[in-house]
């Protein structure tokens, strides 16, 4: 499908429970208060990515309202797309309950179907795919398939777990990047006030050809806004983190360094980790040994 | 009880005859239709079948063109089987055969490996990729697949290898149709397009048709009119091939070069507005010339309209042998009219098709009584609604767009019709409901040469005439006393 030209493509990936859907929605708004007219689409079948923005329990979903119709044919934009703060438009793909059926097949019926209802309107300066944890089948990778989201961000912390996230997230990049024009954009830190965490995700950054394009600090206000389902920067725009997210849409928006990441062999990433103090350096002998023992 | 061998069989469970016969009776009536119409989880008899089938039929309509389904054999083999029992001909056609590891890894490695047989093997000029179920529930992406595999260099430069995603458990084979005719023009036209260029030719999409009968029909009423036409998509020598001894894997379609200058047509038609909806919109945007979308001609007033359009579009008046044919349509029509008037039809069909019985329905004074939409949506269900609006005749009937052939079965038991227009799945609805069956959609399994029998234009008009009406006089003969039986009719 056409798409105007100056419509960007956003997709963020990251560890699950990582904060993806708060960062993108606080971004998202940082990025409408520049008066930037954007779409969000959540492609994970728990179906939180827009919930700050709609100040909404859950949106209902396109796999919802499939599921009520039992087919997709009879199914209309309006039915699954709303309108929140700053004229952010919002659609969740949905899926099915934890257990049963396909979610990845979910997301590419719903980004499908919006293709074909036209919801991509030239209007449009952002969309942003708030994606599952990890990309773990074709569905969804769907996001990032030709014609879709050209800009992936990681979003990570400095815990091992994230980290080792991002960099298989980077693998799948690189394997996408090959047959079509999906770069890695660069990390966002949300921070976990780990030890020497910024200086660490900026190695990292430096190791997969990257930036950290951003270091979100850790603050409660974030806590506090959603509580209310608001984000930050509505909730309270004077706050200096809903600065930081301000900051953080601003970026984005200027970004031009656009990879194809170099992920790093397993090794590689425990030196770094090893180098930082968070893995330690005679971990081989130690492997298997109880603390007592 | 005894099985073929003569030995003792138990049966698992015995159903006394006069509780078949209780249960034979009851789902014939009003009772059993209501409980039928409230069911919900289950298709029983669907009028219509997948999307990779009708992608199929357009990817044999090429020139040397291979069809290649990504996905599961058993898939394959099903739509290979479908096409050739219609035809009565091979459709020659691969699989990359995925397997348990293709669902879990993805199908890639299949396809490149395919990609390459298939071009080693049967030397095609193009090869036409499209999906059954296991890639699309699994998410497989073509663009990058194929991508590779010219990276890869499997594919020769030249070869276009357009792919189209079809998954069966959505739309229905006109869908699938469309999405790979809208492949292959995308493909095959890609750079083609000439500023000032006009090859002066118009374009036909005639959308999903089965009947071989229609292509040679269209082309001939092209050279009636001593125009330049070019199909896009022509099954006619590839589903209609002669028997002379030698077997051809490629037996004919629409020449690629051709297709590929069908972007500097002069006009382009499409007679297939709803199985070729995604095409049109897509022609309508590239191409050069002028576009338009008019009903599958079936029927004097949609015939009528179409040869004006080709006269508009071309600059040619409309030849006298044409109007001379118009008029012995309607001679015969007038001939025969007494035979049909009145009489109530079940219709079912894919809408372009359907609209065209309706239409020609209508024209003759019969009753569309029961109208079933194969995949119907509530817009397709809109449209048929105003054409039989815009007849005193259409008055009667009631759409039914969400609904099974087991459906139909209980409307003819409990308000019985005259008759069917459907296809060969339609046979045992006729049977018991004692009524008979005519044989104008897809596919047909069980009649021969009804594929080569144009439904199209005045010709195909008289030639439906013909069938219904003859139909219903053997009917009389069969049925009257005596007293009534008489020579003339």
């Amino acid at each position: 499908m056409e798409k105007s030209k100056k419509m960007r493509q956003i997709a963020i990936y990251g560890k699950g429970g990582i904060g993806k859907s708060t960062t993108t929605q606080n971004t998202v708004a940082g990025l409408a208060s520049l008066g930037k007219k954007v779409m969000i689409v959540g492609c994970d079948p728990k179906a939180d990515s827009t919930r700050l923005i709609l100040h909404a329990k859950a949106q209902e979903t396109v796999m919802d309202k499939v599921r009520e119709l039992g087919t997709v044919e009879d199914l209309e934009l309006d039915d699954v797309l709303k309108y929140g703060y700053g004229d952010v438009k919002c659609v969740e793909s949905g899926g099915p309950e934890p257990g049963v059926g396909c979610a990845g097949r979910g997301v590419i019926t719903a980004i499908n179907f919006l293709e074909e209802e036209g919801a991509y309107t030239d209007d449009l300066d952002f969309v942003f795919y708030d994606v599952l944890g990890d990309v773990v089948c074709g569905g969804f990778a769907m996001p990032i398939r030709e014609n879709k989201a050209e800009e992936i961000y990681i979003v990570v912390s400095g815990e091992m777990m994230a980290m080792y996230a991002a960099n298989n997230i980077s693998k799948g990049i690189l394997k996408y990047s090959t047959s079509g024009n999906v770069r890695l954009a660069g990390l966002i830190c949300n921070s976990r006030n780990t030890d020497r965490e910024a200086d660490l995700i900026e190695a990292l950054a430096a190791k997969l050809g990257t930036q950290m394009i951003h270091f979100v600090p850790r603050d409660n206000q974030v806590q506090r806004a959603e509580l209310r389902r608001m984000t930050v920067i509505e909730y309270s725009p004077e706050h200096k983190q809903a600065d930081e997210y301000r900051t953080l849409a601003q970026k984005i928006n200027d970004n031009k360094m656009f990879v194809v990441p170099t992920p790093l062999e397993m090794d590689e990433l425990e030196e770094l980790l090893m180098e930082f103090g968070i893995m330690e350096v005679d971990d081989e002998e130690n492997v298997g040994k109880a603390e007592n023992a | 009880m005894a099985n073929n061998l003569g030995l003792a069989v138990k049966p698992v469970t015995e159903t006394p005859e006069s509780e078949k016969k209780r249960v034979a009776e009851w789902i014939n009536t009003e009772e059993y239709k209501e409980l039928n119409f409230k069911r919900e989880a289950l298709v029983v008899m669907p009028p219509h079948t997948c999307q990779p089938l009708g992608a199929e039929l357009v990817a044999h309509a090429f020139e040397g063109s291979l069809p290649f389904v990504h996905g599961s054999q058993g898939c394959a083999s099903y739509y290979r089987s479908t096409l050739n029992r219609h035809f009565r001909e091979p459709a020659p056609a691969v699989s990359d055969s995925m397997t348990e590891d293709g669902a879990v890894f993805g199908g890639q490695n299949n396809l490149h490996e395919g990609l390459e047989n298939c071009i080693a093997l049967y030397k095609p000029k193009m090869v036409s990729v499209f999906t059954s179920c296991m890639p699309e529930i699994i998410g497989d992406d073509l663009t990058s697949f194929i991508k590779n595999a010219r990276n890869a260099g499997l594919v020769p430069e030249e070869m276009p290898v357009p792919y189209a995603n079809t998954p069966s458990f959505n739309g229905s084979h006109i869908h699938g149709y469309d999405a790979m005719l809208l492949s292959i023009l995308q493909t095959l036209t890609d750079g083609k397009k000439v500023e000032g260029r006009c090859t002066g030719k118009l374009n036909l999409i005639p959308g999903f048709d089965a009947n071989t009968g229609n292509f040679r029909e269209y082309k001939r009423i092209f050279s009636e009119f001593g125009i330049e036409g070019l199909i896009l998509g022509d099954i006619s020598d590839v589903f209609d091939s002669p028997l002379d001894g030698e077997y051809r894997t490629y037996p004919g379609g629409t020449p690629l070069e051709d297709a590929a200058d069908s972007i500097n047509g002069k006009a382009t038609i499409t007679v297939g507005p709803r199985s070729s909806a995604k095409t049109f919109k897509w022609v309508e945007d590239n191409y050069a010339g002028t576009n338009e979308s008019m009903p599958m001609p079936l029927g004097i007033a949609n015939t009528d309209a179409f040869l004006m359009k080709i006269a508009e579009l071309t600059g040619h008046e409309v030849p006298e042998s044409l109007k001379a044919e118009r008029g012995r349509a309607v001679d015969a029509m007038t001939d025969a009219h007494q035979y049909i008037h009145g009489k109530k039809f079940a219709v079912y069909g894919d809408p372009d098709q359907l609209m065209g019985y309706i239409s020609f329905l209508l024209e003759m004074g019969a009753v569309p009584y029961h109208v079933l939409i194969n995949k119907g949506t509530k817009k397709v269900a809109k449209e048929v609604q105003a054409l039989l609006d815009s007849s005193p005749y259409g008055a009667k009937a009631t759409i039914y767009h969400k609904h099974d052939l087991w459906h139909l079965r209980s409307l003819l038991m409990t308000d019985p019709v005259d008759a069917i227009i459907g296809d060969t799945h339609g046979k045992g609805l006729a049977r018991d409901a004692g009524i008979p069956l005519f044989r104008f959609g897809f596919p047909i399994f069980d009649r021969v040469n009804l594929h080569r029998r144009p439904i199209i234009g005045y010709q195909g008009a008289i030639n439906m005439l013909t069938e219904i009406c003859n139909k219903f006089l053997d009917i009389t003969d069969e049925t009257c006393d005596e007293r009534h039986f008489e020579i003339m009719r």
